[in-house]
């Protein structure tokens, strides 16, 4: 994957936006914690795509974040990114936090999405079924949460990762406090900032990713996706959690295709 | 120098196998564990200590705001501040504060604070406090990476509030009045004095700087620990230009009073630990949430007050420890002058707001204590700044021909 910086709007944000791939292009929403190095969910998708991911102000050196307080400056600046870059009309595909995104983006421009693949996406929220709370977890609470399989996903959170460096642990507070700092304006305290009064709007055909044992949004939040949007395809992923791109790739990315090509 | 007597109003039944059953005594802890009948006379207890402090004569009765707090049960500290202004006639009356994020709109603040200041004939210390993330984020819902923000707003609304004689329209972020117009208005002209309570952030020096306003460190691991973040507000005061009086900062410290050591070990250790180990458990994600502290708070490693490591340390201390590592200042009154000559000093602080109820200790031993340091300590720390004795800065204006009353009886009794 390449990467190059893109200004927003006249400078209002500039973002990092990785870039790989032939085919057809497809725009791809990270989740809240960001894509990791080397990302091989984007990798795998760049066999097949044009791949092109936008980092999220706060994310990696992706600035402009001060001035996205809520929901609706981040949909418009989402948009911006695509104005900027000169894409219309791409395949958009946004997990979790990124879905919530896309989700909005879709209902917001309806007319310029004819594709849209939500893999797990937030936004939703229902009373019997309460989503944990992302911002009150210990590091090592996370994996049981978005993982079905714990230990790999130990392995691919900590990777390189030495809490008791003191200069690996500044590094590291510092980047999660810009991170999910950005993240809190889409997600705090709860993650429903009313796309459902949205969702009405989107015109795209949408296909729902979801894993089977998700244990962060479980798998009824597909159903009320279902529900909401009305016309779309939900698929649960077995043998996965909520971070289901990176527990079964090669699922994912074959869903992707069937619906796409 | 200025002594403010605090009460945070901790409940005191909480269960000796309380750690091990709940993972915090904030934010999550089972209401179930509060007794209201037991609550009614527990308020009045702890009222009656503030009056006592009076009677006995600190300078100002000190009261907060916490949420879902086992150790704070002040939801609205300016009720027991109300209940003050009828049973207490000289001592200012500190609320340290309201977190004034959290007030929609925040003239609440604004009209309540006047009203204070109203009844109490001019003796309101208004403290606004950024708030605690247990607080203000996980207990008041307020978004961490934008409560700063709100809170800036919150404060010039209450200030135009209180200044501005003519009705004004405020349209904020956050907030949008198209009349703001509080009645009443509050004695103390322009303003009562402003106290900043702070935890570490470094933005907070610099807004009590500009502002002129007493910045308080309030921390419960002593004045050690305090100081590398003292100097950092004294260095950066000096750098904006302002002078140093020490009347621009308070500190907040555990103190114990016995008669000779020995006492004051036999008397206190049990209440500390019983503060140390249950009331200070609180799980450590809710203490940090991203974006509420600031990049530049982070890099300059401000640390907050409640991590893992810290939890950990706290559970095992003894009083060996707490002393020797000046957690707390316990002793003799000889024992406990010279410590707090140390600490005044080193962190060059006008004010302490002293901490002498603690945890579950029952109020006899609370008025001990507190008489022992009134009688036998503060008269010998009362002139540590001679120079500054003049500075009414930041300390209240009292009307003169405001009406008096006395003391209650003493609280319901547990």
């Amino acid at each position: 994957m390449e990467f190059r910086h893109v200004e927003t709007a006249g400078g209002r944000a500039k973002v990092r936006v990785y870039q790989g791939g032939t085919g057809a292009t497809l725009v791809y929403l990270h989740h809240a914690g960001g894509l990791i190095p080397d990302d091989p969910f984007l990798e795998a998708l760049s066999r097949r795509y044009r791949v092109v991911a936008p980092v999220l102000p706060g994310y990696e050196d992706s600035e402009g974040a001060e001035e996205l307080r809520d929901m609706l400056a981040t949909t418009l600046h989402s948009l911006d990114v695509l104005d900027a870059l000169e894409i219309r009309n791409p395949i958009l595909v946004g997990h979790s936090l990124g879905g919530m995104i896309a989700a909005e983006m879709a209902a917001t421009n309806a007319h310029e999405f004819e594709k849209l693949v939500l893999i797990a996406p937030a936004g939703l929220w229902l009373d019997e079924h309460p989503i944990p709370d992302l911002f009150a977890k210990l590091p090592m609470e996370l994996p049981p949460l978005l993982f079905h399989d714990v230990a790999k996903g130990v392995a691919l959170l900590s990777a390189g990762a030495n809490f008791e460096d003191p200069e690996f642990l500044s590094e590291f507070l510092i980047t999660n406090a810009r991170r999910m700092g950005m993240a809190g304006k889409l997600l705090f305290p709860i993650p429903n900032r009313r796309l459902s009064d949205r969702l009405y709007r989107v015109r795209a055909d949408t296909l729902l990713l979801w894993g089977a044992e998700d244990a962060l949004i479980p798998p009824v939040y597909g159903r009320a996706f279902q529900d909401a949007l009305g016309r779309a395809k939900l698929i649960e992923v077995p043998e996965a959690g909520h971070m289901l791109p990176y527990e079964q790739t090669e699922r994912v990315v074959a869903a992707i295709a069937d619906f796409t090509d | 120098m200025k002594f403010t007597w605090f009460n945070l109003m901790p409940w005191p039944y909480l269960p000796e196998s309380f750690r091990e059953e709940h993972r915090s005594v904030w934010v999550d802890i089972p209401n179930t564990l509060y007794d209201p009948a037991r609550g009614h006379h527990l308020y009045h207890e702890y009222l009656a200590q503030l009056e006592y402090a009076e009677e006995v004569g600190f300078d100002g009765l000190g009261v907060n705001e916490h949420h879902q707090n086992g150790y704070g049960l002040m939801p609205s500290p300016n009720i027991m501040a109300g209940a003050l202004t009828r049973t207490t006639s000289r001592a200012a009356i500190c609320v340290i504060g309201n977190s004034i994020a959290l007030y929609n709109p925040p003239i609440r603040v604004a009209e309540e604070f006047a009203m204070l200041d109203v009844l109490s004939g001019g003796r309101l210390v208004a403290g606004f406090p950024v708030g605690t993330p247990m607080d203000t984020n996980f207990c008041y819902g307020q978004i961490p990476a934008l409560t700063r923000e709100k809170y800036y707003e919150a404060h010039d609304m209450i200030m135009r509030a209180w200044h501005e004689d003519e009705p004004f329209a405020f349209d904020g972020r956050y907030n949008q009045l198209r009349y703001v117009n509080i009645w009443p208005k509050p004695i103390q002209k322009p303003n009562p004095p402003i106290y900043i309570p702070g935890g570490g952030s470094i933005e907070t020096w610099d807004f009590c700087a500009r502002h002129d306003y007493n910045y308080s460190y309030l921390s419960f691991t002593g004045y050690k620990r305090g100081q590398q973040l003292m100097d950092g507000f004294w260095e950066r005061t000096a750098e904006l230009g302002k002078d140093d009086s020490p009347y621009r900062a308070g500190f907040a410290q555990i103190i114990c009073v016995g008669e000779t050591d020995q006492e004051a070990e036999k008397l206190y250790s049990e209440h500390l630990r019983y503060f140390y180990n249950r009331c200070l458990h609180i799980y450590p994600a809710f203490a940090d949430p991203p974006g509420y502290r600031t990049i530049a708070t982070i890099k300059k490693n401000a640390l907050a007050q409640i991590t893992a490591a810290m939890q950990r340390r706290f559970q095992n201390l003894t009083w060996k420890d707490l002393i020797e590592d000046r957690y707390v200042i316990a002793g003799s009154p000889e024992t406990v002058r010279e410590q707090m000559v140390e600490m005044i000093k080193g962190l060059r602080v006008g004010h302490v707001f002293c901490l002498l109820q603690i945890g579950d200790m029952p109020d006899d031993k609370v008025r001990h204590s507190t008489k022992l340091f009134a009688e036998k300590v503060m008269p010998l720390l009362r002139d540590v700044w001679p120079d500054y004795k003049d500075d009414n800065r930041f300390w209240i204006q009292p009307m003169e021909e405001r009406l008096r009353f006395g003391p209650s009886a003493n609280g319901g009794g547990r």
